[in-house]
């Protein structure tokens, strides 16, 4: 758990990006040239509910996603921060409500159909497969292979996850080591790479990506999530307990109370104490 | 090694962890690239030697029996440790990838007993050979679709599905056979083919194995075995299709018990409903458990199956060359599986150090 006086340092380093490579990736030299302006809406969700037998996770939501904005998403456990995002991302479908991508309506079917229309998830358990090494975890169910041929193409996926590593700064020292035996820094820092090397991606979804990190690697990870947020192509979402970091790194914050979005902001006219107040107010012992 | 709990699979950050990790970057300041390698070199060797001591040991035995029997570096006795191994090979192949998904199938070893009674069902009803074969194998894989429909349909673990089947499929040889042997097919290119000529029987294992251990190791299914093995719901959210591996895999091991078992009639000469059974299918789990194989799920090698099998091949057939009790047998097979497990733990321990 990082303190407080931790993340002030690692925020205060966060305009000193020059530290780290200034290209972060591979997939930022193939430019998706259709993409549109930014601050355009590339997603948005209207009116969606969702129940687990008596429980309603999710009653009212609306919330709009914009090219080049990273968003801030806060909210108490239980407030349906993660069902939020996995129905974003096709994991989990709504029951009632309408989910816009690109200006159309659309009914994410599965992760696979999200992924295909370029929605990342960077899940809360990560998602990462301990037995196998890095790089498949990196290529994990979009492994490639020797086409007609059905083989794994290693060397190829070794050599791939060893530049999307480096380029973005991530210090992993054999990408052939297997997950299981990293630390949890390093195994977030793995989840966060592999959402962010996809090459369509549109919109980048992280379910509390910062929660095992250490200041100086949460540092990082926020540095690479402001330098993509640069180009101006990518709508991310950020789950985060830590509103420090919300508040430096996002330019708008959306709270999350009782299945529904209570606020909606731009970070630069919130503060830290302000979204501490709002969140524990309800939960005040002394009056 | 008190404080080191070598079963914890799940890293956690301690601190404990780091310094060794801060030595293995230190000695390499001026080569960074090649210590790396050196390294991948090591942590490479030591997966590697899982099913290299594996292999070890099996030699180390033969030397033993070698010594001590008379007869063991026979021809004829290679012939008979091959007809003891080959059946549970292919049976634990097919256990292999289920075991690597995180299931089991307790019922291969009745699928294995019930295949030849389906082809005799089938050529008493004047099919040919061939196609009852082919009939026969497809009934194989229903039941294993129907153990992997009911354990993803309605979430029951596979242990208690495959439980029940292996009784139900146990009572339908009894059934199909009136609980007497029949002769198996006896001329026939086909009859040679499957199980007849003298090797017939262990080619087609070790053809088994090597197509098995390619799409274990080498396909996206096969990495979307060990993936849902290791973390199911990790799996789900990546977008593998959970539920369809686990059901191919279960076809599979249900397929490949029933082929064996139809190889093992051929070869015998009669189709018995006393063969196979539970005895087989404990075999299996066996060699695959003691060549590498995670019960849990989420690694394993067909290829250290097949050494297990070996291992447990040369083991009966010494036991009996050297006149000791075969009853004794089962004594060192409890020991071996424990010991198997233990060393796997050991070299999983060597390997996390290895790799840091």
């Amino acid at each position: 758990m990082t303190s407080p006086d931790d993340v002030d340092g690692a925020g205060g380093a966060g305009s000193g990006g020059a530290a780290v490579p200034a290209q972060a990736g591979p997939r930022e030299s193939a430019a998706p040239g259709k993409a549109g302006a930014p601050g355009d809406v590339v997603m948005s969700v209207e009116h969606i509910s969702k129940r687990f037998g008596p429980v309603h996770a999710l009653r009212d939501i609306n919330m709009t996603l914009r090219r080049g904005e990273i968003l801030g998403l806060i909210g108490d456990n239980g407030a349906g921060k993660s069902t939020l995002i996995k129905i974003l991302t096709g994991y989990h479908q709504p029951d009632s409500g309408v989910i816009r991508f690109d200006g159309r309506e659309t009914q994410l079917r599965s992760v696979v159909h999200a992924r295909a229309l370029g929605i990342e998830t960077v899940f809360q358990d990560l998602a990462m497969v301990n037995d196998l090494p890095v790089y498949l975890n990196l290529f994990l169910n979009r492994e490639l292979t020797y086409r007609p041929l059905p083989f794994l193409r290693r060397a190829e996926m070794r050599r791939r996850s060893r530049e999307a590593l480096d380029a973005i700064g991530i210090s992993i020292p054999n990408v052939s080591a297997e997950v299981g035996q990293l630390s949890g820094g390093q195994r977030q820092a793995i989840a966060v790479a592999r959402s962010v090397y996809a090459e369509n991606a549109k919109v980048l979804l992280l379910d509390e990506p910062l929660a095992a990190m250490g200041a100086k690697e949460a540092g990082h990870i926020l540095r690479l999530l402001r330098r993509l947020k640069e180009r101006g192509d990518l709508a991310i979402v950020l789950i985060a307990h830590n509103y420090a970091q919300v508040v430096d790194v996002c330019d708008r914050v959306n709270l999350l109370q009782h299945g529904e979005i209570t606020f909606d902001r731009p970070s630069r006219e919130t503060s830290v104490a302000e979204l501490l107040e709002l969140v524990h107010a309800e939960y005040r012992v002394k009056a | 090694m008190s404080g080191n709990t070598p079963a914890s699979t799940s890293p956690s950050p301690s601190p404990a962890s780091s310094p060794p990790a801060a030595e293995a970057a230190a000695p390499s300041p001026s080569g960074p690239g090649r210590g790396r390698g050196l390294a991948a070199a090591v942590g490479r060797g030591l997966i590697r030697r899982r099913e290299l001591s594996i292999f070890v040991v099996c030699v180390a035995a033969a030397i033993y029996f070698a010594v001590t029997g008379s007869g063991f570096t026979t021809g004829e006795n290679y012939h008979t440790i091959a007809q003891y191994v080959a059946p549970w090979i292919i049976v634990a192949a097919g256990e292999v990838m289920l075991l690597v998904c995180g299931q089991i199938d307790l019922s291969a070893g009745f699928v294995f007993t019930l295949a030849p009674f389906l082809v005799t069902t089938f050529t008493g009803d004047g099919l040919p050979l061939f196609p009852a074969v082919v009939c026969g194998l497809l009934l194989c894989a229903a039941i294993g679709l129907v153990n992997g429909l009911i354990h993803t349909l309605f979430n029951l673990a596979s242990f208690i599905v495959t439980l029940g089947m292996a009784f139900f499929l146990e009572g339908m040889s009894l059934i199909a056979s009136n609980a007497q042997p029949v002769s198996a097919p006896a001329s026939g290119w086909l009859v040679s083919v499957l199980g007849k000529s003298r090797w017939s029987e262990l080619i087609w294992a070790l053809v088994i194995v090597a197509v098995m251990q390619v799409v274990l190791s080498s396909t996206r299914f096969g990495i979307g075995t060990q993936a849902v093995g290791s973390n199911p719901v990790g799996a789900a959210e990546s977008g593998i299709r959970t539920n369809r591996i686990k059901n191919v895999n279960f076809v599979v091991a249900s397929t490949l018990a029933g082929f064996g078992g139809i190889l093992d009639g051929i070869r015998v000469g009669s189709f018995d409903p006393t063969n196979g059974g539970n005895e087989t299918m404990f075999l299996a789990v066996a060699s695959a458990v003691i060549g590498g194989t995670a019960l849990l799920g989420g690694s394993g090698t067909v290829v250290g199956a097949l050494l297990g099998a070996l291992l447990l091949g040369i083991v009966y057939d010494g036991f009996n060359l050297t006149g000791v009790n075969a009853n004794a047998f089962d004594v060192v097979l409890g020991i071996a599986i424990v010991a198997a497990m233990l060393l796997n733990v050991y070299l999983s321990v060597l390997r996390k150090r290895a790799s840091r």
